[in-house]
């Protein structure tokens, strides 16, 4: 053998200080709202948003469903989005990275609806699609279509030009030293697409909505608003913050996994 | 078999006086590059010189002559400025399978195997699988990599790195191989290791060779013939040595010795 595998000790600070932050930062919020100097009708202390969980666990009142339904209504409709606009933006990306027709019929378009935020489509999806599934599916596709253009174009661009000059040599034809060697090439900012994607879908499916919809997480919180229940407020973002770190974290571990067999 | 059919053909149709039909002709080739818009750069000056058909042709000169510049003319990447490229009398266009590059930098397909690379000209051209993995195994064992196949390019050390770049070359069936500084970036022994190895590589499957160095040494043990090139831009021929040593040559050599010393001599009046 001639690596011995040798045990790092983390620094106990590193293990520690992290508790002693997320300690001091509940029991602070717990304390100032127990006091009552931020009053409980403005903010919900820590205890009530957990009391308020273990009861939406099983009951659907005042609001309509239990907490596992929202979070399901969400999920679905962040995934179908988010598949759609992988599907959607990453070949067009690509595409218009390499070659010079999409790139010049696309980008004006691309750039002209990039700067609108997707939440401004919400009125003229509530038009198309009323307060169903598909209108939250339009404005979080769009959101995710951006980065998954921009990530994939870049990676393309980035392929390195003595490689496809290699290739030339070997007389690969345009759409070879694209499938072989751009798509390759743009893999790991595809990747990093497959992240800030998810993102963009995850915070524009609660802007959605917040405004238009019967049912989710977004729906949850505007609930709260109109019902004057800062609990269920809280309780509906720490339910968006979970879930969305939960699937980050699941995304990226998928990547390294999928990352390390193609750079190995 | 099938070159010398083509070379007698030639001599018949082109009417030359011998079997030496020169494989690649350059004829005054000057090139100018526009820099950042509005700067011209004259990077080759008149350059003229033949390639023998299976001559080991060494171009010597030291860094920013213009070297790889002439290298990529003659591979069809670049257009020269005046002057033209013939290749068995054809004037050269564009980059074809006639012509075998080996870059300086490797350049080989990271996310695949030592296989993957050296089979990708035929794959590329549409071989059927089982016939070019017969090609691309020859040519793995010709530069000694065998047992490799199935490793990727970051598990190999540079000199096997330069090994497939050379195997992927030989298998895409050029006629001319142009390495350009092929070996720069290896440590002196392995360089040395592997200018042996190009050696018998080069004689157990002859090609016509253009191979690009500024290292006098290497220049000597491999060439048939240098082409110096002025150290300076433009990059202009300075002259030409035929090297008719016994193969394979010796460093220590006296009349290695001798030529080194020439060659130096010449070229430190030129810089
Ligand atoms: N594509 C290019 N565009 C502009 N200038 C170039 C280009 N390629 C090479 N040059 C210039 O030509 C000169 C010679 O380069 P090169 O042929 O690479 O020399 P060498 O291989 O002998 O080191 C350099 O000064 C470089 O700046
Ligand atoms: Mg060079």
């Amino acid at each position: 053998m001639a690596y011995e595998s040798v045990k790092v000790e983390k620094p106990l600070s590193l293990i520690l200080l992290p508790i002693l932050s997320v300690f001091t930062f509940f029991s602070a919020w717990e304390l100032i709202v127990d006091t009552g100097i931020v009053p409980s009708t403005m903010l919900a202390a820590p205890s009530a948003v957990i009391k308020l969980f273990l009861i939406k666990l099983t009951d659907p009142n005042p609001d309509g469903a239990i907490l596992a339904a929202h979070a399901w209504t969400s999920g679905k409709e962040a995934f179908i989005g988010y598949l759609l606009s992988l599907a959607f933006g990453l070949p067009l990306g690509l595409l218009m990275g390499w070659f010079t027709v999409v790139r010049g019929l696309a980008r004006p378009i691309f750039e002209l609806i990039r700067p609108i935020p997707p939440i401004a489509w919400i009125p003229l999806t509530i038009f198309w699609f009323g307060i169903g599934i598909e209108g939250k599916v339009f404005i979080i596709w769009l959101g995710g279509v951006v980065p998954c253009v921009i990530n994939a174009f870049v990676g393309v661009r980035m392929t390195n030009p003595t490689l496809i000059q290699m290739a030339r040599t070997y007389g690969a034809s345009d759409w070879q030293i694209f499938v072989q060697l751009c798509i390759p090439s743009a893999l790991p900012m595809v990747f990093g697409a497959l992240q800030i994607a998810l993102v963009c879908c995850w915070v524009n499916l609660v802007g959605a909505e917040l405004l238009a919809a019967d049912q989710g997480l977004g729906y949850l919180i505007s609930m709260g608003r109109r019902l004057a229940l800062p609990d269920m407020v809280v309780l509906g973002m720490v339910c968006v913050g979970f879930v969305g770190a939960v699937i980050g974290y699941a995304i990226e571990r998928l990547e390294c996994r999928l990352l390390a067999g193609i750079r190995r | 078999m099938k070159s010398a059919d083509y070379a007698s053909s030639q001599y018949i149709c082109l009417e030359r006086d011998n079997m030496n039909t020169p494989k690649i002709v350059c004829q005054n080739i000057s090139k100018i590059f526009i820099q950042k818009g509005t700067q011209r750069v004259h990077v080759l000056q008149d350059i003229s010189l033949e390639v023998r058909d299976n001559e080991f042709l060494v171009i010597l000169g030291p860094g920013q002559c213009g070297k790889s510049t002439l290298l990529r003319i003659i591979a069809g990447l670049e257009t020269p400025s005046e002057g033209t490229v013939l290749l068995d009398g054809q004037t050269v266009t564009k980059p074809g399978p006639d012509r075998g590059l080996v870059f300086q930098s490797y350049m080989l397909f990271a996310w695949r195997t030592v296989m993957g690379n050296v089979e990708m000209g035929p794959k590329l051209n549409g071989v059927p699988k089982a016939e070019r993995r017969k090609i691309a195994q020859h040519y793995i064992n010709l530069v000694g990599l065998q047992k490799f196949e199935n490793h990727y390019p970051h598990q190999l050390s540079g000199g096997m790195k330069q090994r497939v770049g050379i195997a992927r070359a030989y298998a895409n069936g050029p006629q001319v191989m142009l390495l350009d500084e092929p070996f720069g970036q290896l440590d002196a022994q392995t360089r040395i290791f592997m200018e042996q190895e190009t050696e018998r590589i080069w004689q157990t499957e002859k090609r016509t060779v253009l191979f690009v160095t500024n290292n006098i040494d290497e220049a000597i043990f491999l060439a048939d013939r240098i082409v110096s090139l002025e150290g300076k831009l433009p990059g202009r021929m300075a002259s030409v040595y035929d090297i008719d040593l016994p193969r394979p040559r010796e460093h220590t050599d006296m009349k290695f010795l001798h030529l080194r010393q020439m060659i130096t001599d010449a070229s430190t009046l030129t810089l």
